[in-house]
């Protein structure tokens, strides 16, 4: 590796006041045709493009993105990673991506960050503490850790939860998954593609898709902002925009982009260490390490790609952190923001190959995609690669709704999409 | 957060309202008569646009009737409210 990160180099470049650090990849010029184009240099697109050249050999290929790296919905997400999802279909899919996150820091020689606070997911309800009970077994059965606790339990956890009987969603247990936990997001889209440029891989920024090029039921490249590519295989990983790729392909996607948003409050001393989900009151709550709280809203319900959500979403969340915490009750909101995200109908990703040969879908991770980042961008790299699924993302595929054999996670995943 | 003018009540915060997608999305006369790619089509895919698109909406905490939105989803202004039974205006 020309330049590894180590205790060694820091000392080294410490001696020249940090100025002579080497670019992390390289900001090339496209060439005329690659073997493969991935549109959208997310974490997913990235960590796509890193495993093709990794583990596929296919070194001849480019990620194009319209802005800038990581600066769409990985740069904007609450940084959760967990597995324990309710089907199995979907255990295998975040299973997958939480084992390569356990070592990933090492194998990108890049600190991801990666932190396994544990995540908690709180009961408020009789239905929700049976469907949670359920879900441990589930989770067990499919060899993800998975604890059910009480409500003694909860606050022995976390102790600045409010487990009072008599506020109104009272806390009446929770599961607690320990191996889960937090990245650093903008970390992950950096050292995925510092990874991939060494290999080879050209990562263009500021290079906006503008039409599909197809030749009867193949393609044959993309017409962008920086000129024509030529390529046959285009993996689209483009979130909230998936249906706008797809619409310039003539492909109609099960999508619904709308806005979701999250916020921060001022930096503070350490307070929660841990990640609390509520499903019931939909408020998820982590620090960074900076000290900020971490605070995920939701959806709006209307199709937007303004960016931008609105504030009775906020309010509503705060009035639940506020009731589950009021320790928080006089801290300030710094700064708020939303990013748009790809809805299935079942709340599960789509990981696929399409009805046109050549063209490649990962998208409708909606509300929880950052957490996949790994595991999504295996999967793809191999199914670009082979032209056919992997066993664990074969369940994901587009024709589910058709046949109808979805992968109903609404809920279930221990959150409200 | 943006104005909605319901054709009933008048000009409401969005929050009053529920979306309820895209519109003009005709249920099939026959659905026995359907394929399985037919019925996906009509279940589940969606043009979800960037830009001019056709919704319905239901003001449910106010009127409670369904009515349809013409407007732009890259920056959610609205052009134009139109009654269910109404036909879309054309420029």
């Amino acid at each position: 590796m020309k330049n590894r990160y180590s205790i060694f180099s820091l000392i080294k470049n410490a001696f020249s006041y940090h100025e002579n650090w080497g670019k992390a990849w390289k900001d090339p010029t496209p060439k005329k045709e690659y073997d493969a184009v991935i549109v959208g240099g997310g974490g997913h697109g990235l960590a796509t493009a890193y495993y093709l050249a990794k583990k596929h050999n296919m070194k001849n290929i480019a990620v194009v993105e319209k802005g800038w790296i990581g600066g769409g919905n990985t740069g904007r997400n609450t940084t959760i990673i967990r597995s324990n999802y309710l089907w199995d279909a979907s255990a295998g899919l975040y299973n997958h991506a939480l084992k390569i996150w356990e070592g990933l820091s090492q194998e990108l020689n890049y600190n991801v960050m990666f932190s396994q606070r544990g995540v908690m997911n709180l009961a408020h309800n009789l239905q929700d503490v049976r469907d949670l009970k359920r879900r441990t077994h589930a989770n067990r059965l499919n060899g993800i850790d998975a604890e059910y606790l009480n409500t003694k339990e909860v606050k022995k956890f976390c102790p600045i939860i409010n487990t009072s009987p008599d506020i109104r969603y009272p806390v009446l247990g929770g599961t607690l998954q320990r191996r889960a936990g937090t990245a650093r997001h903008d970390a992950v889209a950096w050292g995925y593609a510092r990874g991939a440029d060494e290999m080879g891989v050209d990562i263009i920024q500021n290079c906006e898709v503008k039409a599909i090029k197809r030749n009867g039921d193949r393609v044959e490249g993309i017409e962008t902002t920086k000129g024509f590519i030529k390529t046959y295989k285009i993996g689209v990983v483009a979130a909230g925009h998936s249906s706008v790729i797809a619409n310039m392909a003539g492909l109609k996607l099960p999508l619904e982009s709308k806005p979701l948003q999250a916020l921060v409050s001022e930096p503070v001393k350490p307070v929660i260490d841990t990640v609390v989900m509520s499903n019931a009151v939909h408020a998820y709550v982590s620090q960074s390490d900076k000290g900020e709280l971490v605070i995920g809203a939701g959806t709006d319900d209307y199709v937007s790609y303004s960016q931008k959500g609105s504030h009775e979403i906020v309010e509503g969340t705060l009035n639940a952190i506020l009731e589950l915490y009021p320790i928080f009750s006089r801290m300030r909101m710094l700064r708020q923001w939303g990013g748009i995200v790809d809805i299935c109908p079942d709340a599960s990703p789509i990981v696929s190959k399409t009805s046109i040969k050549g063209l490649y879908f990962n998208c409708g991770w909606g509300t929880g995609g950052f957490k996949a980042t790994p595991g999504s961008g295996d999967l793809f790299a191999h199914t670009i690669a082979n032209d056919e699924p992997h066993k664990l993302n074969a369940a994901f595929n587009l024709n589910r709704f058709v046949s109808g054999d979805l992968v109903d996670e609404h809920g279930a995943a221990a959150v409200a999409h | 957060m943006f104005l909605i003018d319901c054709p009933f009540c008048g000009e409401r915060e969005q929050s009053e309202f529920k979306a309820g997608g895209e519109a003009h999305i005709i249920r099939p006369k026959q659905p026995t008569e359907l394929s399985d790619d037919e019925w996906a089509e009509y279940l589940f895919m969606r043009k979800n646009i960037k830009g001019i698109q056709f919704e319905r909406w239901n003001h449910i905490h106010g009127c409670r009737k369904w009515f349809n939105v013409v407007r732009d989803t890259s920056n959610d202004k609205i052009k134009a409210v139109y009654k269910i039974d109404e036909k879309p205006p054309t420029n």
